[in-house]
């Protein structure tokens, strides 16, 4: 299992804080992860488009394309950062 | 290390005096204050709210800070930054270094807040008369981060 957070304008857009599931065995890293994500349709494909800004952190630290992705992680996703 | 993340205001004279302690070393303290505007992007903000990503923001400017301590001989640094409903005057955020002389201090500063800014997982959701909306990441901010 894998805990997937989503944060800020992406929370709002999704209508979902976090979810738990079942990483699908063919997912090995964050570009897979999105790939799989954008595959359940309409917002998600929309939001989570390439070239749509959006970051990602995996066990609280960002991540790229081709970090890892293992059972046990939380992953978030988010927009670029906007605090100071 | 100070590194706090809390929805109450702070009081920069109280959080200098407590970085600085009594340490004789100490000959320059920098201090960076952030605070909300009325207006952005020509509009008028009422207030803003601020949304953090609670565990990975401690750890993201905690990571920051020794960052700062591997590149200068920085003695101590504080960095406070508010969550929640914040209004137009209020402080945002404060960053304060403390080192031996001025130059490494005012270095540390910036380069935290420039880390800061684009590495914390802070967001900024504007409330204005015409309704809200998320501040969006400035290209500048990217630009000033990547001289470091």
């Amino acid at each position: 299992m894998i805990t997937l957070v989503y944060l800020a304008r992406l929370r709002e857009s999704l209508g979902l804080r976090s979810e738990v599931v079942e990483l699908p065995p063919q997912i090995r890293n964050v570009a897979g992860l999105l790939s799989w994500l954008r595959g359940r349709g309409d917002t998600w494909a929309a939001e989570l488009a390439p070239g749509r800004a959006v970051r990602v952190a995996v066990n609280l630290d960002m991540a790229k394309a081709d970090t890892p992705v293992r059972a046990g992680d939380e992953i978030a996703f988010f927009p670029p950062v906007t605090g100071g | 290390m100070t590194v706090r993340v809390q929805a109450e205001d702070f009081d920069v004279a109280r959080e200098i005096a407590a970085l600085r302690g009594r340490d004789a070393r100490v000959g320059a303290v920098a201090a960076f204050i952030g605070l909300v505007r009325d207006m952005n992007e020509a509009t008028a903000v009422a207030t803003l709210e601020l949304e953090h990503y609670p565990g990975m923001t401690e750890k993201a400017l905690s990571g920051i800070v020794e960052e700062a301590r591997s590149r200068w001989r920085i003695y101590d640094a504080t960095v406070i930054h508010r969550i929640g409903e914040l209004k137009p005057t209020d402080q945002i955020v404060l960053v304060a270094v403390s080192s031996a002389h001025r130059g490494e201090a005012f270095a540390a500063c910036e380069f935290i807040m420039d880390y800061l800014k684009t590495r914390a997982p802070f967001w900024k959701k504007e409330r204005t008369p015409a309704g809200e909306r998320w501040v969006e990441a400035r290209a500048s901010d990217d630009e000033a981060a990547s001289r470091w």
